[in-house]
């Protein structure tokens, strides 16, 4: 099992999980974060004085799919998030021990 | 609806309207009110409401200009304020201001609005005590909590509370007394025995906004400014406000508000109102449109929070002259109003007065603009006045501008040496400024125990 992470332009979620969706993947969690890569930050102006956005605002997605899922997930992920312009983000994969649905008690491939 | 308000205007219903504003406690057995006095006090009692939810819009300007971490703190002061005031100006204020057996300093008594007809006023009549009361009380509530925006951030509840219960039971009242009070300011005359020339300000552009606005600077100055808005090579750094649409909607809710202050304070209901009304008006789009304009040629963006305080400082502008002023006059007025404002907060960030929402600059310098402006562009008798033309550019000569300049003068040199006076008191006593640990953490949770967005942590049982 391998744990997906993507951050990516926020408002390029949905295509993103449309994208996943459509996959056959079951789930994903969103967080808001901020940071920054080659892009940078920018400048914005209040009450007369410039100052630096250091952190662009981005959103995160975490998916855990099974081993043989996980480069339909990647594509999806870049198709979705692709804008073509510098800050579209980036993805990585690394690997999960275990998983436990809550509710069930289930384990490994039948919690995802 | 229709048939009943055209019922209470023609008299015979207007019975129905007196008996529903006649209290059962006694009053003068032979007074009959008249439906123009019914509609004076209704008019007038709810321009009161309108002012009063100004404080609405101060608290939410404030609120949005600074970070999340105060915002509870912020909310307290500003609810406080309207506490405070008006208890304060209840119990002492009004009588300070009113009260007839006093001097030309100070007025005295019917404290706690007792005592009868200590202020000159009926109870009941062309404008009650109770309608008249209600109107002053909330521009006192008005006065006090200018200041608060200019001390956002880093001062001490308990010691900010000091200073609202002083400003709203002295401080304020004095400088009424002696104009609207009929004082000192009120006695001067640059004219002669057959054609006087006395002060005005209408609503209060110099007794109200002036006053608030060097309240907060001396505020400003005595507390510091907040760790981290100026650096140590001396840039002036941004420390963006953590809500917008909290700082628009509260421009938005002061600019309602102004309804009830410039036209209410006509004290009547009639024509001059709606006159009023458009003049303030106009001042208000001029000063957004003056400060947009200048503000982007400037930096090169329509910076939103500046043109909030452009539209502020196009209505503390006309303040004074709403009732003096013709229409085109009060567009002019209130666009000086709208680029003086721009460069009153630039100044203010240059010698370090760390101002979180431009009060100084909106209420003090803009203040002080349309108090002046009277000397310059009064064109109507607006009952202050007690001549027609009596600015310069109308042949009014120089004698108004001067009583004008003196009257800004007298007003500031008193509320800058008594808040000064205040402020350093309380510092000596309280101390002024929370420690850097509850600055840097927020007021919120180490001053109130409370956080403004908590996150939601409530079990489902």
């Amino acid at each position: 099992m391998k744990l997906i992470t993507a951050v990516i332009k926020p408002f390029k979620l949905d295509d993103v999980k449309d994208a996943l969706k459509e996959a056959g993947i079951t789930g994903i969690t969103v967080s808001e974060v901020r940071g920054f890569g080659r892009q940078g930050g920018h400048t914005e102006t209040y009450r007369g004085a410039e100052y630096k956005i250091d952190f662009v605002p981005k959103v995160s997605i975490e998916v855990v799919v099974d081993d043989g899922v996980v480069d339909a997930a990647l594509d999806a992920i870049k198709t979705g998030a692709a804008t073509g312009k510098i800050g579209d983000g980036k993805i990585w994969v690394s690997d999960v021990d275990r998983i436990v649905r809550i509710r069930t008690g289930e384990e490994g491939i039948d919690a995802i | 609806m229709q048939n009943r308000a055209l019922r209470i205007i023609s008299g015979l219903g207007g019975v129905v309207a007196v008996l529903a504003v006649t209290p059962s406690i006694g009053f003068a057995q032979e007074y009959t009110p008249t439906t123009q006095d019914v509609l004076n006090n209704i008019w007038v009692f709810l321009a009161g409401v309108l002012v009063f939810f100004m404080q609405a819009g101060f608290a939410l300007v404030e609120a949005g200009l600074t970070r999340a971490k105060n915002v509870v703190n912020i909310f307290a002061k500003n609810i406080a304020d309207a506490i405070v005031g008006v208890l304060a100006f209840f119990a002492v204020g009004f009588a300070f201001a009113y009260g007839g057996d006093g001097n030309d300093i100070i007025g005295w008594g019917g404290f706690f609005l007792s005592g009868g007809d200590a202020f000159g006023i009926a109870e009941e009549g062309a404008l009650s005590l109770s309608t008249d009361f209600f109107f002053q009380s909330v521009f006192a509530a008005t006065a006090v909590t200018i200041a608060s925006g200019a001390m956002a951030e880093r001062t001490k509840f308990s010691s900010y509370l000091m200073f609202s219960v002083v400003m709203c039971a002295v401080i304020y009242p004095i400088v009424v007394h002696w104009t609207w009070g009929g004082g000192l300011i009120a006695q001067l005359d640059f004219g002669t025995e057959e054609e006087p020339v006395v002060f005005s300000d209408f609503a209060g552009s110099g007794i109200v906004h002036m006053t608030g606005g060097i309240a907060a600077l001396m505020g400003a100055f005595f507390v510091g400014p907040r760790i981290g808005k100026y650096s140590e090579d001396g840039k002036t750094r941004a420390i963006p406000g953590h809500s917008i649409p909290f700082a628009m909607l509260g421009v938005f809710i002061l600019w309602l508000g102004w309804f009830g202050f410039n036209p209410g304070s006509e004290l009547l209901a009639d024509f001059e109102v709606p006159r009023i009304a458009l003049n303030t008006m106009l001042a208000a789009v001029s000063g957004g449109a003056a400060t947009t304009a200048v503000i982007w040629a400037k930096t090169g963006k329509p910076d939103i929070a500046f043109i909030g305080n452009g539209v502020l400082a196009g209505l503390v502008a006309i303040t004074a002259g709403c009732g003096a002023f013709n229409y085109a006059m009060s567009a002019v007025v209130g666009a000086i109003g709208g680029v003086i404002v721009v460069f009153a907060v630039l100044f203010f960030d240059k010698i370090k007065i760390d101002d979180p929402v431009g009060a100084i600059s909106v209420h003090g310098v803009v203040g002080a603009w349309g108090t002046l402006a009277i000397g310059i562009f009064a064109r109507y008798d607006d009952a202050f006045l007690g001549r027609e033309n009596a600015g310069l550019i109308y042949g009014g000569g120089m004698a108004q501008l001067a009583l004008q300049a003196t009257m800004i003068l007298i007003i500031g040199v008193f509320v800058a040496v008594a808040t000064g006076l205040l402020f350093a008191g309380i510092k000596a006593i309280n101390g002024l400024r929370v420690s850097e640990e509850e600055e840097i953490e927020g007021l919120d949770v180490l001053e109130h125990g409370l956080q403004g967005y908590a996150p939601d942590t409530v079990s489902s049982h």
